[in-house]
């Protein structure tokens, strides 16, 4: 790596980023993008990276071909995948022995591999340009995007693309008022959830009269569900980075802090060395780029509490204490860590600034809608046919995003509901498939935007047990604090529960309506606040389900154990035996060839020999 | 538990004695130990000057610490909202019959300590299983034998090899 | 001074203060549990909550936590903040039915059923203990652990603390248990001192020390040693 331990002036960044951009245009080698983020790793990424490698070098190749190792290119249902430039040619699920064809067929001779091109399930086509894809095709990938050209452990590849361009055009142009101002009529509001305007949130930090003032980027995205955060850190750290300094100098900060969860280690290891990067560059420390701007970035890591994506419960984890949120006024930006003036925003609000400040708030005013600009990123996961994480702008419909660019519901099942906003949101059904993304609407129908977690579920899914399933994680995840959410999750958790096990009665939808609300009004911060709309949602949009537990003692969808049956089917069966072994208390018996009998008395509903059967034999009713 | 005081105060010097940095010093200890021994948070109250109940406080509060010695693996089964609608907590159910204990406990030969884990933000390869660093995709309940027999044979050889 | 609306009345208020103290100022009655003007606000019973700002845009936020503002209109009363108390009383007389001062505010405010499946227990996790114990009597023996529904009070590791002086404040200041003394029971009980002090109060001074209303009547702290530390182990193991 060149220009280290050279503390830059504005001048010379300037001329290094030029550099870097013509570098990059000049380049002449083929460049096989191989998506390496943390699932891209566990399904097989680094084989691959190591046997193209090899095959290079076997061949003598260095040359003309390289491999370039970036983060998450965000369709996580086609990792390990391929991206090769200049033509843009996208292979999925490729595994380490089909390096030689890449090379030889593709990469030297412009041949196609049929095998690994990505087939679209509705159109029953094949797409060879990644612009192509189903998947990409609707998405702006303004943020996101930038992670299928960079590799994220060298700054000098974000110079190539003009990274810290925008930090340079702040320092060197524009006054912290202006910054705000910018940022103010962009009209971006906060990535993390809640979404405060967060030139707004600029201003009252910047206007609180203190002797030291901090910046921290929230990246404890605790969302079961959502992982953008984890993809922009991993993938393009220095943009988040690039976001945190123009803030902290807009705001008037000397010190951040990047809060990050330690379920993360490859986000952790990236954004640390990036840091170090930066301070070697001169981007960071005193004097930054000669413009007596100082700024620390140091790194917290979280320890395992979902409560500790809260503000105030953030400050005081930093603070060495526990994630206990606290009463709000006083507001952080007027007094947070340390009793100082703060400001926090999430991973993805930071990451959008230098975009803000490139093309400026009209261009990006543009995007979105009238309350709601810019794009967001969601994670796409669950009963999904394409799994990842797309990025669109807001006012896109539910149903562009789950049909067009999710590809549908996989084996051909039927939509039942889309969850949004994690354990604060709510699940929304079919009918609210045409509702435009954005916070007014998301929160008018019961649900909110939150970090980007957009988890689909089919026919086979039990709203009640989703219900169950975010009353269980948000009592563990209370602080437990406020008689209402320690005691209100734990009870809307106990009445749900029992109705799942069939020994509910009418009065406890009721019973649980009232407490949801109580909880709702009567808890200190955003997890209590927001700890009744999984309940709520699905209540309100699922209230038949409910009442099939209590009334009918059944479980539509086949799923809470109590309500269910585990039946072979006598004229499917065909006596192979594959599911004897796997059943953990031998219900089944059965010779080979001649029907299999399962004994209910003995069935624990486990589900070993449906996954087991391969003639669908086996009913859940 | 045999606590090296001196490897201790090393965590401690490496935070600047800071009172703020408690947490970070207690997953240095988490991650030198596997646990935090007794003898290690009295130290760190005398050293930082933290009344030790806070200092439990803050042990108790935090997922990422156990008081309790886990086992040479961790099992960890995610349990976010997509691994769920894949069928998460019946992987979880398969582990807990294998292996004999609830989540949260400890094999009795010390072998596996079964945890769970709120979301590791790999949604896409759900549901998801990690043992010690080691992602595992997609998990089946089948899968959940071979897991078991795999960290259990790498017990046994490094034993053959002692 | 500030200008403060409370139920309709304009009355004046000390910068700093807190619309539960402007209240209690002005003679109006809003119940607390966890609070004392002894001690730190803690703002955890949810007990004092009022609604604040002008319809639609009201919320309800604790009265004892939050600091009055030039303008801010309360209302202590209104069918919101009666019904959300009601269900906080219910909740809490659930966890301890037993205990008198939530008894006697269930029917204070005509709380008359309670749809939870009772709990008995005794702690409804106030915290007016832990902070008697840090503020006033400088112990810092007893404090939070766990989060959630796992929460509880406790002295470190559940043993005996060195720092505690058997004062008795914490059983002082208590509203719902009394901390009555069940001997030996770490998860429920905070002092734990009849089996790991050593050696025993009635060995060192022939007399109990704790102020304990039904010390001494389990016999624990005259036992052997060695039936000590069996009951220690069991306990230990659960």
């Amino acid at each position: 790596m060149k220009n280290t331990n050279k503390k830059n002036s504005l001048g010379s960044l300037k001329k290094i980023i030029k550099e870097q951009k013509q570098a990059r245009n000049a380049e002449k080698k083929i460049t096989l993008t191989v998506s390496a983020g943390t699932c891209g790793q566990a399904r097989g990424s680094m084989e691959v990276i190591d046997s193209l490698n090899n095959t290079i070098k076997q061949k003598k190749l260095e040359d003309r071909i390289q491999v370039k190792v970036t983060g998450c290119h965000g369709f996580c249902e086609a990792e390990p995948n391929i991206i090769i430039q200049p033509d843009d040619i996208f292979y999925q699920h490729v595994k380490p022995k089909d390096s030689k064809d890449i090379i030889e067929k593709t990469a030297l001779n412009n041949e196609i591999i049929d095998r690994l091109l990505y087939m679209d399930p509705s159109k029953k086509e094949k797409a060879k340009r990644g612009n192509d894809i189903s998947f990409y095709t609707k998405q702006k990938r303004l943020i996101l995007g930038d992670n299928v050209l960079i590799d994220p452990t060298d700054i000098n590849d974000y110079f190539s693309i003009g990274g810290y361009s925008s930090l340079v055009k702040t320092l060197e142009n524009l006054t912290p008022e202006q910054v705000i101002d910018t940022v103010k009529s962009s009209g971006i509001r906060g990535r993390g959830g809640a979404g405060f305007p967060t030139g707004a949130k600029w201003e009252f930090t910047r206007k609180a009269k203190a002797d030291v003032k901090y910046i921290i980027c929230n990246a404890d995205e605790g969302d079961p569900g959502a992982y953008m955060d984890r993809s922009l850190m991993e993938g393009n750290p220095h943009r988040v980075l690039e976001g945190m300094i123009i803030g902290a100098y807009a705001i008037g900060a000397n010190k951040g802090t990047i809060y990050i969860r330690d379920e993360y280690p490859l986000a952790l290891q990236n954004i640390t060395l990036a840091l170090q990067q930066a301070r070697d560059f001169g981007l960071l420390g005193k004097n930054i780029l000669g413009t007596g701007f100082d700024l620390e970035i140091n790194i917290v890591k979280g320890a395992g509490a979902f409560v500790c994506g809260e503000e105030t419960a953030l400050i005081a984890s930093i603070e060495g204490k526990v994630g206990e949120p606290r009463q709000r006024p006083p507001f952080p930006a007027v007094e947070g860590l340390w009793r100082k003036p703060t400001n926090i925003n999430n991973v993805e609000t930071w990451g959008n600034i230098p975009l803000i400040i490139d093309k400026g708030a009209d261009w990006y005013s543009q995007i979105g809608t009238k309350d709601s600009k810019g794009t967001k990123i969601f994670s796409l996961v669950g009963k999904i046919n394409n799994t990842g994480l797309v990025e669109v702008p807001m006012g896109i419909t539910l149903r562009e995003i789950i049909f067009d660019i999710g590809g549908g519901i996989p084996k051909d099942k039927k939509f039942k509901a889309v969850q949004t906003g994690g354990p604060s949101g709510g699940c929304l059904p079919e009918e609210k498939l045409d509702l435009p993304i954005d916070y007014g609407s998301l929160t008018e129908a019961g649900s909110i935007m939150g970090s980007g977690g957009m988890i689909v579920m089919d026919e086979n899914t039990c709203m009640v047990d989703v219900a169950k399933y975010f009353l269980n994680f948000l009592r563990d995840e209370s602080c437990g604090k406020c008689l209402s959410c320690r005691e209100g999750t734990q009870r809307m958790w106990e009445i749900v529960n029992k109705i799942t096990e069939g020994k509910g009665k009418k009065e406890d939808i009721d019973l649980l309506e009232e407490l949801a609300n109580a909880v709702k009004n009567a808890s200190l911060c955003g997890l209590g606040q927001t700890a009744a709309n999984p309940v709520l949602s699905t209540l309100r949009y699922f209230r038949d389900e409910y009442k099939a537990h209590v009334i009918d003692k059944k479980c539509p969808a086949g799923v809470c154990k109590d309500l269910i049956k585990y039946t072979i089917l006598e004229d499917k069966c065909t006596g192979c035996m594959a599911c004897i072994k796997p059943c953990p208390v031998n219900a089944i018996s059965g010779e080979l060839k001649k029907v299999h009998s399962l004994d209910q008395n003995k069935c624990i509903k486990c589900g070993a020999c449906y996954e087991a059967c391969n003639f669908d034999a086996i009913k859940i009713e | 538990m045999n606590v090296e005081t001196e490897k201790v105060k090393s965590f401690i010097t490496k935070y600047n004695h800071k009172k703020s940095a408690l947490i970070g010093i207690l997953q240095e200890i988490q991650a030198e130990y596997n646990y935090l021994p007794k003898q290690a948070l009295i130290f760190v109250s005398r050293q930082l000057s933290i009344p030790l109940i806070d200092i439990i406080g803050v042990a108790t509060f935090y997922s990422a610490f156990s008081l309790e010695p886990k086992g040479e693996h961790i099992i960890k089964v995610c349990m976010g909202t997509a691994c769920h609608v894949r069928g998460g907590p019946k992987i979880l159910e398969e582990f807990e019959r294998k292996l004999d204990i609830r989540s949260g406990h400890t094999t009795d030969d010390k072998q596996f300590s079964l945890d769970t884990v709120a979301c590791l933000g790999c949604c896409a390869i759900g549901p998801v299983v990690v043992v010690d660093d080691n992602y595992h995709a997609q998990t089946s309940i089948r899968n959940v034998d071979t897991i078991t027999k795999k960290y259990r044979k790498k017990e046994n050889k490094n034993e053959e090899h002692k | 001074m500030v200008n403060v609306k409370i139920n309709n009345l304009d009355v004046k208020a000390e910068k700093g203060w807190t619309i539960l103290e402007t209240a209690k100022f002005y003679g109006l009655e809003i119940p607390t549990l966890c609070y004392n003007e002894g001690l730190s606000v803690y703002g955890g019973c949810r007990l004092c909550l009022v609604e604040i700002g002008e319809k639609p845009n009201t919320k309800m936020v604790s009265s004892c936590s939050y600091p009055v503002s030039e303008g801010l209109v309360v209302h202590t009363d209104t069918k919101r903040v009666i019904q959300t108390r009601r269900m906080m009383i219910e909740l809490m007389l659930s966890v301890a039915p037993n205990s008198k001062t939530i008894q006697d505010l269930a029917s204070k405010f005509n709380v008359t059923q309670m749809r939870f499946k009772a709990r008995n227990e005794e702690c409804i996790l106030c915290g007016l203990c832990v902070r008697m114990c840090a503020e006033q009597m400088d112990g810092k023996a007893i404090g939070f652990q766990n989060r959630g529904h796992k929460r509880r009070i406790s002295t470190p590791f559940d043993v005996r603390s060195e720092v505690c002086r058997l004062c008795g404040g914490c059983m002082y200041i208590c509203p719902a248990c009394q901390l009555r003394c069940h001997g030996p029971n770490p998860d429920t009980d905070v002092c734990n001192a009849c089996l790991t002090m050593d050696p025993t109060c009635i060995d060192t001074y022939d007399e109990l020390q704790c102020w304990m209303y039904d010390a001494g009547r389990c016999g624990t702290c005259v036992r052997e040693e060695d039936e000590k530390k069996e009951a220690n182990k069991e306990i230990n193991k659960k």
